[in-house]
């Protein structure tokens, strides 16, 4: 293959390291850890989303405004996130009176 | 002597393709936001039913979903190469690279409808004839009822990329960007990769929760 063709090493590593992440949160899940099988999953999956944010969607180059305007929508994702389970989650803590 | 590629708004290729670059990342962010809320719900009804979401998402094709879970990755993969390749001039090779993207797409596709036909034949989903016996009834519905929206939706997504993925494809096969324009392929692109992310989060909200119980 001509050199201009060849994938950037980055490319590959990225790729198989997401495979690799596949393969591990697929296993972990069928190790009974109790809640933190969630939290391994929900890491993982975290993981595998930074490396396609900054490798693939090449976030890592660092244009200017590209990262607030990237990390807008996933801050007011937070945002919603956070207020609502709050609510939610700590409903049972707080039952109504009477 | 003006350049057809060039509106007539901005200052030159480089400033519109920053510009491009932006309008597809607000985009993504309304994305961000659409499928947020499925997953918020998703969250809200876990916390209060985590018996039944476990018991509902044993029942998911994991075999399936991993495999597309695979399979979208390595699409992702080969439309990152051919963004960076076309940069370098390699337009024809890149064009080969952008379809086999596609290609991998439509097995996506094909793969989900195989499982769709499975959950069918077991009365999973919502609408389609639900049938659940068991004291969770109502959960598995729940949770099926986000398995069928939210993966529809995706679908929906994933879709369109595909379309687009075989157009970005066409041109790049004439040869018409380079090192600097490219604004279409790297745009694309961008959604893409989104796509894949959005696929990510679901995979690992419907297929892995419950597997060690």
């Amino acid at each position: 293959m001509t050199k201009s063709r060849r994938p950037p090493r980055i490319i590959v590593l990225s790729w198989l390291g997401l495979l690799a992440l596949l393969a591990v949160t697929v296993t972990a899940a069928y190790v009974p850890l109790g809640t933190a099988n969630t939290v391994v999953a929900m890491v993982i999956a975290a993981a595998k989303a930074t490396i396609v944010a900054t490798i693939f969607m090449e976030l890592r180059e660092r244009h200017p405004l590209t990262i607030p305007f990237a990390g807008a929508g996933f801050f007011w994702l937070a945002i919603m996130l956070w207020l609502a389970l709050a609510d939610y989650v700590t409903r049972p803590n707080f039952p109504p009176a009477g | 002597m003006s350049d057809a590629r060039l509106a007539a708004q901005f200052v030159d290729l480089r400033q519109q393709h920053d510009v491009a670059r932006l309008g597809m990342w607000v985009f993504l962010a309304t994305e961000v936001l659409f499928f947020g809320g499925l997953i918020l719900a998703y969250c809200v009804y876990r916390t209060a039913y985590p018996e039944g979401f476990a018991e509902a998402a044993r029942h998911t094709k994991i075999a399936i979903g991993t495999a597309n879970t695979a399979i979208l990755l390595t699409s992702s993969f080969l439309v990152a190469w051919a963004v960076t390749i076309i940069r370098l001039g390699e337009s024809r090779f890149a064009a080969l690279l952008l379809w086999a993207a596609a290609l991998i797409g439509l097995a996506f596709l094909g793969l989900k409808g195989l499982e769709y036909s499975l959950e069918y034949r077991e009365h999973l989903l919502p609408g389609f004839g639900f049938d659940y016996a068991g004291s969770q009834v109502r959960t598995v519905h729940l949770f099926f009822a986000f398995y069928l929206v939210s993966t529809a939706l995706h679908a929906v997504h994933v879709a369109v990329g595909i379309v687009i993925l075989a157009a970005i494809g066409w041109r790049a096969y004439q040869r018409r960007y380079s090192d600097n324009y490219h604004s279409p392929a790297t745009v694309a692109a961008l959604y893409w990769h989104f796509v894949d992310l959005v696929w990510i989060f679901l995979f690992a909200l419907i297929y892995l929760p419950g597997r060690s119980g």
